[in-house]
Parts: structure tokens; sequence; C-alpha cells
């Protein structure tokens, strides 16, 4: 079987606050030289999941992972091969910079095209800069198959896909025909670490990199997109909280819920 | 597409009742098409939509349109879809609204790429651009770090809400709306990803979405047992129910259920107690509508001290009995 996983190297969303700037007038933030990027966290979860799937039959099924970005650095894009992935293509071009969900969809999507084969396709819920949500649905609209979003386990059996689905109150667990679409949420458990033996492996592969016109596009990035960006901003925190302090913390806490009858919330 | 007209609202009907993310989304637009002097309608799909049609129009919606299936009791993109296309086809509006829940989040990004769109999800405030007549969506960006406002020329414009983000209007069952029947012969060799089974995870007690006190515990309470014990005698002195920020969940010490935040729940109750947990920009997502939110953290230096009111910094194993006990002799 044939998997794709789409990965996106972002900010590190663990990084301290702090670091977060922002470049106002450009409507972008500033990448900080301090914090090192990583793969966005859920897509990590959905080369687990692919992972996962390929453990049944090493043999029988191959992983490709697809990253788009401008700049990309190689030990980063290249963790999901040290964690068990087999190739990997880069969509590497400033053309690229600067897209919404709408263009950077459009490009995954051609390349999966190029790519050719494929049966299931995995993307992270959402990735952690604009949080957007969108890009994995929209590659499997306009791919033209079924899409599961939010999962926590899939599996593969009588040549359908299961998927169990998270939801407000708990899970559905759904079968879809294949080719298929799935986006993968933290609720699947922890992606595997990189093996020593994987890193030497992933150091010795050269990814496939692709420009615009090798997925046959003439706009990418920011002259795809479909919305705007009027405004990026970072509101301003008031932060006045009120420190409850007493040489005996019980004391404290017992003033912290004085405080709170005062308040007239309890 | 310059004849789109009006705002619709993709509404979710929750245990046979308009759901409260629809009446906050026809309360948000209400409000938009009240700017534009243009119709606020509404489309509600189910198996069975009953008086959810009459709660919308008390809702704020001028028209409401019903699409009943037995084949649409559970959510399935595809079959959903077949009635969101045709309802955005002929009814051709200028904006479409949906909840950031299972549903919207799931259903919006689709609908909108077979409209040739792209979706504004997770809003947080939606406002007219007087000039240009277009729908201004502001929505939190880089894990609620900074936010972000869009546009687009391209209609629809499609947007979905966060939960408890926008207010709905006081239910007016005076209020004059037209529901008619919103017909679609849904293709069943169309949907593709079925429902095998629905399985629900609910906690006992309060339901956290309800809760007027929020108990919520992080990384720092080291283990499932703080959960099952110091925190939910506190919310059960409160009457309230216990949450989590994400850590607690991803180490399997309490149901996924409870996670509050960008990817969990999100509420809004009147007291919000955090407990070991450092507040970071992804968890507050989902609890800084709270009304009153209270810290307890080792770590003075933790960014839940920049988000609450009130707070103690020190060990919550030695904090929270002695809080938990005066708050007992408060409340009884």
């Amino acid at each position: 079987m044939n998997m794709i996983v789409c990965c996106k190297q972002v900010l590190d969303p663990e990084a301290a606050p702090a670091t977060f700037k922002l470049d106002a007038a450009n409507n972008r933030m500033v990448q900080p030289p301090e914090v090192k990027p990583v793969i966005n966290p859920y897509d990590e979860q959905a080369v687990e999941a692919a992972l996962r799937i390929k453990d049944t039959d090493k043999a029988a099924h191959k992983i490709t992972v697809i990253t788009l970005g401008n700049n990309l650095i190689r030990d980063v894009v290249k963790k999901p091969l040290s964690m068990g992935a087999d190739e990997l293509i880069l969509l590497e071009d400033a053309a690229f910079e600067g897209g919404d969900g709408f263009a950077v969809a459009t490009a995954l999507a051609a390349a999966i095209k190029k790519v050719g084969q494929f049966d299931l396709i995995f993307c992270g819920r959402q990735e952690s800069e604009w949080d957007d949500g969108q890009v994995g649905s929209g590659i499997a609209e306009i791919l033209g198959i079924p899409s599961v979003t939010v999962a926590k386990k899939v599996e593969v059996a009588d040549g359908k896909v299961k998927v169990e689905r998270v939801t407000a109150d708990g899970f559905q667990k759904l079968e879809a025909s294949m080719p298929c679409l799935i986006t993968v949420s933290n609720e699947l458990g922890e992606a595997r670490y990189a093996t020593l033996k994987g890193i030497m492996a992933a150091s010795k592969k050269q990814p496939i990199i692709w420009k615009p016109a090798d997925i046959g596009l003439d706009k990418v990035g920011a002259a795809a997109r479909k919305t705007k960006v009027v405004k990026l901003f970072q509101p301003v925190k008031e932060g006045k909280c009120e420190i409850i302090s007493d040489d005996d913390l019980k004391v404290a806490a017992a003033k912290l819920a004085d405080k709170l009858r005062e308040y007239k919330v309890i | 597409m310059a004849d789109n007209k009006g705002i619709l609202v993709v509404g979710e009907i929750a245990e046979g009742k308009l759901a409260p993310i629809t009446a906050e989304a026809l309360g948000a637009g209400r409000r938009l098409a009240d700017e534009l002097k243009e119709e606020l309608s509404c489309i509600l799909i189910g198996d069975k939509v009953g008086d959810a049609a009459k709660a919308a129009v008390a809702a704020g919606a001028d028209k409401v349109y019903t699409t009943e299936d037995a084949a649409l009791k559970d959510y399935e993109n595809d079959a959903y879809m077949q009635v969101a296309e045709k309802a955005a086809r002929d009814l051709a509006p200028r904006i479409i609204l949906l909840g950031q829940t299972s549903i919207g989040r799931d259903l919006a990004p689709r609908l909108a790429f077979r409209l040739g769109v792209s979706a504004v999800m997770d809003c947080l405030e939606l406002a007219i651009d007087g000039a240009t007549r277009q729908l201004l969506c502001t929505r939190p960006v880089y894990g609620g770090n900074a936010k972000a406002t869009f546009s687009s020329e391209a209609l629809p414009q499609i947007a979905t809400i966060r939960q408890k983000a926008m207010s709905p209007l006081a239910p007016d069952a005076g209020r004059q709306g037209q529901i008619a029947a919103f017909p679609v012969t849904l293709d069943a060799s169309k949907v593709r990803a079925k429902v095998l089974e629905t399985v629900k995870e609910e906690v006992a007690g309060v339901k956290l979405e309800d809760a007027g006190a929020v108990v919520a515990g992080g990384r720092g309470m080291g283990g499932p047992e703080p959960f099952t014990k110091e925190l939910a005698e506190l919310a059960k002195i409160l009457k309230g129910a216990v949450g989590a920020s994400r850590p607690p969940c991803d180490n399997k010490w309490v149901p996924d259920t409870i996670q509050i935040g960008l990817t969990g729940k999100i509420i809004a109750p009147e007291l919000y107690i955090a407990v070991a947990l450092s507040g970071s920009s992804q968890h507050m997502s989902g609890c800084s509508g709270s009304k009153c939110i209270v810290a307890i953290n080792k770590d003075a230096e933790a960014n839940i001290f920049k988000e609450a009111r009130v707070g103690v910094v020190g060990d919550w194993k030695v904090i929270l009995p002695a809080f938990t006990q005066r708050i007992k002799e408060l409340t009884q």
C-alpha cells in the first residue's frame, strides 16, 4: 500500500511565549534565531499513524512524506525519514511562501497527483502556526476522495480503512473506501522517537525537490491565496494577577478562598 | 458571484434542540445581516429537525430551511455536503457561518473548497467592512499568541465561529420568520466514509461545558490520582466539573474528553481554578472567557499568572487541601 504524509516545518509551538515576535508591517511573524523549527507535532503524529500501518508488514507498505516551504532545514524535515518513512519530497521554493490554506492544499494536491500512487494520505489535524485546520480536507476535495478528520486510531482491513474520529463527547467509528485522506489528532498517542539507525539512514537519503513548474502550477504561495490577511497583531494582556502570599502556604490558601467570596464567585 | 446576498447559518441540532453554538452563530449573523440590510437564514440538517426550526427563528433567523432524512441522523461528511453544497448554490448567500465544532470544522473546509473559496476557521470576532461589504474575520493564530483578521473578495465568504465567543440573542418566541422544507435527494452511493458506531465517553456529574465552576489540573499534578481525589473533591463542593490541560490527557491520566484548549473543549465558566498548569496560550484558548481565573502554581513565572485574576505561588499539595477546606466552610 502507498501512503503519503504531509508534514510542515513550523516554529516550535513549545517555544517560550517571550520569543514570539511579529513583523506587523508585513503581516507575518519573525523566526526567532534562538528557536529551532520543528515538524508540526500533529504532522509527526500523522507520520506515526502511517508507521503503525507499515509496522504490520514493512515490505508491503511505502510511506512518502511531502513538505512544502522555503529554506527548509534538512535535519528538521528529514525527521519523518529517521522515524521510518521511506521517501521525502520537498516542495521548496521562495514562491511557495505566504500561501493560505487554499494555496497550500492546491500545491500539495498537485504534488500528490504527480506521485500518482496513493491509498492513504495523512495530515496533522492542523498546523501550529496559523492553526487553520483545512488543508487536509482541502486536499481531499481537490483529489475527489473521502476524508475523515481528527482521527485517534487508523487501521486497514479488507481493503477499507477504519478510523476512530474524536468528537466532543467521545468518538465515532467510521469505515471508508480508499483512497482516503485522514487528519490525525494528538489522541492517537505520542509519535515514536527516531532511532540512531534511522537517523543514520535518513542522513544518507536525498530528498526529491520539486519547484512549482514540476507540479504544473503557475500560481503558488501568496499568489494563489483566496483570503488576505488584513492585519496581524498581538493582543495586549493586562496581567494584573493579585498574588496572595503568607509565610504559611496554608494560610495563603485560606486567604485565596476568602478572596473568592469577596469576588462573589463562590 | 456578484449576486450573492444574505447570510446563511449552517445549524446544528443537539439532543433534539437547536445547538447553543447555532444560537451564537445566529446572534452574530443577525448583527451582520442588519448591518448589510440583508436576510439571515439558517439551514437545519438531520433526521428530525422538529422544534429546532422555531428556536432558530426565535434566535434571529428570518428564514429557516429544514432538510430531514433518516440518512442524516449521524453526521457524515459526504451526506451533509450534498445538502450544504445545494444550499450554498441555490440560496447563493454572501456569507456562510458554521460552528467550530466536530461538524463545522469538518464540513466548512470541504464546502469552501468545493465552491472554490477558502474558509476562515475558529473566528472570535466578525465584522463588516463598510466600504467593501466584505466580512472581516478575526481569529487566533500561533496557538493564541497573536490574532489575525482575514477577508476575501471571493464569495461566499465562509467562516466557523468559536464556541462561546459570540453572544446569542435572548430567544424571542414572538419573532416572525418563515420555515420551509429544503428537500435534497441524497445519493447514498456518494457516501464513502460511513459511521459504524458512535461512542459516548461522558464523565459522570456536571458537564464540563455547562459547569459554573471548573477545577482544572495540568502536568504538575503528577499522575491520575489527584484528578479523582483532590480536584474532584473541590469540584464537587463547588458543584462544578474537573478539567485538564493537554499533558494529563496525552499521558492518559484522564479521558481526552476533559481536555480544555484550542483542540479540546472551549468553556467560559464563572470560576476557573487552574492547578499546576502553566497556562500555555493553546490552553488559554479554551478557557480565557472565564469570568474569574484562579491560579495555583509553584512557578511564579508561569504564564497562568499573566492570565489569572488571583493566585497563590506554591506547591498544590500543600495549598489545595487548605483551600478546599476553607471553601467548604464558606459555602456550607
